[in-house]
């Protein structure tokens, strides 16, 4: 297997020309089979297929494949990346920082997404694109917080892409977390709390009131939580989840778990247990219902409706593409409100896999 | 209304009963009269009278949502609820209030009188100072049909802890034609005394489906076998020279079966039959179908009676001489149910026969007959049993014939309701008619939460066409159906429908080539 060389030579072959193709009346992006794809630089964002170089907004599955040849992320971003693909090269960039590749500028902007998460702006003689990945407006004290970033084509993510996902302030969720977390201490439960290892995890591990009790954390989670720390975040103490400690060790504490734990066997060693499922899809009843779960705390990592269409506007913006989510019906709604939308199949999930079950976070147990 | 919001959040946030009971119970205490028997109303399924068309409710949410109509709808698709989409839809409330769950059932009732203008100021206003969980209840309120994973067993449970009383003679007292403008907590459940109503029912004993092997109930000569008819479980009273008819639904539908009337002279006073609403023509039930046609009707003309015309098909008896016999043995009650249809005399009034056996194979032997006797299956009663109230194991058993299968071709599929929101759960199926794929059959259930994600994960990448929120998709996925019987159709494409239509399994080992045609359907009527 192939050692890793210094990140500098890398760099070169993001300079790489590209093949000698006539390229007026192109435009700055297009969307190919393998991803979004931008011709003057040969190069694609988030790809959903083999590529050879693929800029990446952030470290989840669906954004971050493997078996690209060359990747390029932001620096907060990269550990994750590399721990989750392996051995992979990877160059990063600081957020704002520019790059040219052939001739065509790149520069990465916080998403507010998850940690090191980004959104990708291009610009090529005077024309701007944005590709927003996902994205969160509401600062949450741990990931970068969001920036608008002008443009005159927008590629927006619409995960909750309806009026009825309305988030409240995350200060209000923590505490219904937290006085959970409390009332199960009272009754001598363990509380399980599920939300996606990379991301929603880590979000929830620093808001939660350590005077209540311990945080444990399943594998899947800790692994991510030690590949963060590493890079020089600080993060709330956390304990991992093993054979060697006790059922009785768990009462009155909080165990951070990825909702594909939830089914499992494991959840088993947690008794009297009550169970708690933070997404986006616990807005709606029957979402809650069905998780059998005992209860739903509304908390996504992507935008809410308000947020969508503040994000859109600040964006100025006049072209809009709509990705992953309701796609249909936002982009009717977009052109009513006066944008040029379209729809743009693409292969990312947005918080689906909060309500199937992802196959990545499964092979982590 | 806030401490009823509690307990519904209180409600919705466990799946366990008895955390659910206990809430219930707390709540009882907590609460005044009115809004006790209020709740004890709806957690029944009794509401107040719709007020409020559902079509002015959507206009008026989305106008102050400031959302378009189109919209609104389209979020209701996803949400699967009108109450829940209205109160998610709304701005935030702009002033507070705590006012009894009965003023707003009041408040509810008082729309009624009202012009339609008036009506939306009204609603409006109330929108404005309830919060989330209070929006919802009183859209619910409104639009009817208060789902909120109370089963009336467990309302009864909740009572009997709040008041000390029995469950059996709390669920006795809470049956029958009551609402909480007639009647108050203290007459309905502390101090009544059932006799005063002479129309009240007993509640329904009802039957657990046969788990397992028949042999494993043990000795035969313990057990009583009739046929499971397939109509309308039924209760019928006869007090005080006046006749009542019930249906299992706990509905007064009295007048929907005229046949009946000459039984309030034929029987004695103080007889209370428990029996099925059966179609029945020329010695044989008749398909559930014809049924149908009379239960929506509001006027049962002759030609309608002609046509399907119905008998009793008599299966306890339940009081006798104006007595309760219900602790008394099966075998006991049976004797005096024989006695009461032969002393009646009338072809109206039928006796459900015992099918007699001596070992279990001989049973099921009898029960495969099932089908050509129009009937479901074996009723397994133990012959010591008494008469239960409500859904009971151990005593009574159905022993259901298997259903008929099919193996057809999903071609549409439409987002659920309820708990399955969100989820592409109702699927219209396709049988092969050449080269054609016919639809014969809508299906919701069968599949389990993890399969109907894997399918709605599938229906949006694979969908062909949208029709508002239907979507079709590419014809890929094989499903057995399974249906309880099967009749010809004029309404229907494919000249059939089906009864109980549900889907037993994903055939992910088939090929959509592979599915039946709908010879091979026809060949089963």
């Amino acid at each position: 297997m192939m050692g890793f060389a210094p990140a500098q030579y890398y760099f070169d072959l993001f300079l790489y020309k590209g093949d000698a193709i006539d390229r007026k009346n192109m435009a700055l992006l297009e969307f190919r089979k393998e991803g979004i794809y931008c011709p003057a630089a040969d190069i694609y964002i988030d790809p959903w297929r083999r590529v050879k170089r693929a800029l990446i907004t952030h470290g989840h599955a669906d954004h971050s494949r493997w078996g690209h040849q060359y990747y390029l992320s932001t620096t907060s971003a990269m550990p994750v990346i590399k721990y989750r693909l392996g051995d992979i090269r990877i160059e990063t960039v600081a957020y704002g920082e520019k790059k040219y590749i052939n001739g065509v500028q790149f520069s990465f902007h916080p998403a507010g997404h998850i940690l090191g998460s980004a959104q990708i702006r291009v610009e090529h003689k005077g024309e701007v694109w944005v590709v927003s990945g996902d994205y969160k407006i509401e600062e949450d004290g741990f990931a970068e917080a969001y920036e608008a970033v002008k443009c005159h084509s927008f590629i927006t993510e619409c995960t909750f892409g309806l009026p009825i996902y309305k988030w409240k302030p995350q200060q209000e969720v923590f505490q219904a977390i937290n006085q959970w977390w409390q009332q199960n201490k009272s009754e001598g439960k363990v509380s399980v709390l599920s939300g996606y290892s990379l991301g929603k995890a880590q979000r929830i591990i620093q808001n939660l009131d350590t005077s209540i009790g311990k945080i444990y954390t399943h594998g899947a989670v800790e692994n991510v939580n030690e590949v963060i720390r590493q890079q020089g975040v600080r993060l709330q103490e956390t304990t991992r989840v093993t054979a060697a400690i006790h059922k009785k060790d768990f009462i009155g504490h909080i165990v951070v778990c990825p909702p594909s734990a939830m089914g499992s066997p494991w959840i088993k060693k947690f008794k009297p247990v009550s169970l708690g499922v933070a997404s986006g899809w616990m807005m709606l009843r029957g979402a809650r219902r069905r998780r059998a779960a005992d209860r739903g705390f509304v908390l996504s990592d992507h935008v809410d409706w308000p947020g969508l269409n503040q994000a859109i506007k600040a964006t100025e913006a006049e072209r809009i593409f709509v990705t992953h989510g309701y796609t249909d019906i936002f982009k009717r709604w977009l052109i009513e409100e006066g944008y040029e939308a379209e729809v743009v199949e693409t292969e990312y999930e947005g918080e689906l896999s909060e309500i199937t079950d992802s196959k990545e976070e499964k092979a982590e147990e | 209304m806030k401490r009823f919001a509690q307990l519904f959040t209180q409600l919705d946030q466990t799946t366990k009963i008895n955390t659910k009971v206990n809430a219930l119970a707390h709540y009882f205490q907590d609460a005044d009269d009115k809004d006790r028997l209020w709740t004890v109303a709806i957690l029944s399924h009794r509401r107040p009278k719709r007020t409020v068309t559902t079509t002015l409710l959507r206009h008026w949410a989305a106008e102050y949502g400031n959302i378009p109509l189109w919209l609104f709808e389209e979020s209701y698709h996803v949400v699967g609820d009108l109450a829940e989409t209205i109160a998610l839809s709304l701005p935030p409330k702009e002033s507070e209030q705590d006012q009894s769950l009965s003023y707003w059932i009041d408040f509810i009732k008082s729309l009624g009188a009202l012009e339609e203008e008036e009506k939306q100021e009204k609603v409006l206003w109330a929108w404005r100072q309830l919060d989330d969980a209070e929006r919802f209840i009183f859209n619910k309120l409104i639009t009817g049909g208060f789902r909120i994973g109370v089963s009336q067993k467990l309302m009864v449970r909740a009572l009997a802890k709040y008041t000390g009383m029995e469950e059996n003679i709390l669920a006795h007292r809470l049956m029958g034609d009551w609402t909480p403008d007639t009647t108050t907590f203290q007459d309905l459940i502390i101090t009544a005394d059932p006799s005063d109503d002479l129309s009240k029912p007993y509640p329904f004993y009802l039957a657990y489906a046969l788990e397992g092997e028949a042999q494993d109930l043990g000795m035969p000569e313990a057990w009583q076998a009739e046929r499971k008819w397939d109509g309308i479980r039924g209760q019928l009273i006869v007090r005080n020279g006046e006749l009542f008819v019930w249906s299992r639904g706990e509905e007064l539908v009295t007048d929907k079966f005229p046949e009946y009337k000459v039984l309030a002279e034929r029987l004695p006073n103080g007889t209370v039959i428990d029996g099925e609403i059966l179609p029945f023509k020329d010695g044989q039930p008749l398909t559930f179908n014809l049924l149908q046609t009379r239960i929506g009707r509001k006027n049962v003309t002759k030609a309608v009676m002609s046509k399907a015309p119905v008998v009793l098909m008599a299966y306890d008896l339940l009081e006798w001489a104006g007595e309760d016999i219900r602790q008394k043995p099966m075998a006991e009650r049976r004797k005096l149910l024989e006695y009461a249809v032969a002393d009646c005399h009338h072809e109206v009034l039928m006796l459900s026969p015992i099918v007699p056996f001596s070992t279990w194979e001989v049973l099921a032997q009898e029960r495969a007959k099932s089908r050509e006797l129009h009937s479901e299956g074996i009723m397994l009663k133990r012959k010591d049993s008494d008469y239960k109230a409500g859904r009971k194991k151990g005593d009574w058993w159905k022993w259901k014939i298997d259903p008929l299968t099919i193996d057809a071709v999903m071609i549409y599929a439409q987002r659920g309701h309820g708990r399955r929101a969100n989820l592409y759960t109702d699927f219209t199926f396709a049988v092969w008619d050449g080269e054609l794929l016919v639809p014969f059959t809508k299906a919701y259930s069968g599949l389990t939460d993890k399969e109907f994600g894997a399918i709605t994960a599938w229906v949006k990448k694979n969908t062909v066409e949208r029709f508002g929120p239907v979507r079709s998709v590419t014809p890929h996925h094989v499903f057995e159906i399974a249906f309880e019987g099967i009749n010809l159709s004029k309404r229907h494409k494919s000249g059939v429908a089906l009864r109980f239509p549900r889907i037993s399994r994903w055939r992910k080992d088939k090929p959509k080539e592979e599915a039946n045609t709908l010879d091979d359907l026809k060949s089963l009527l």
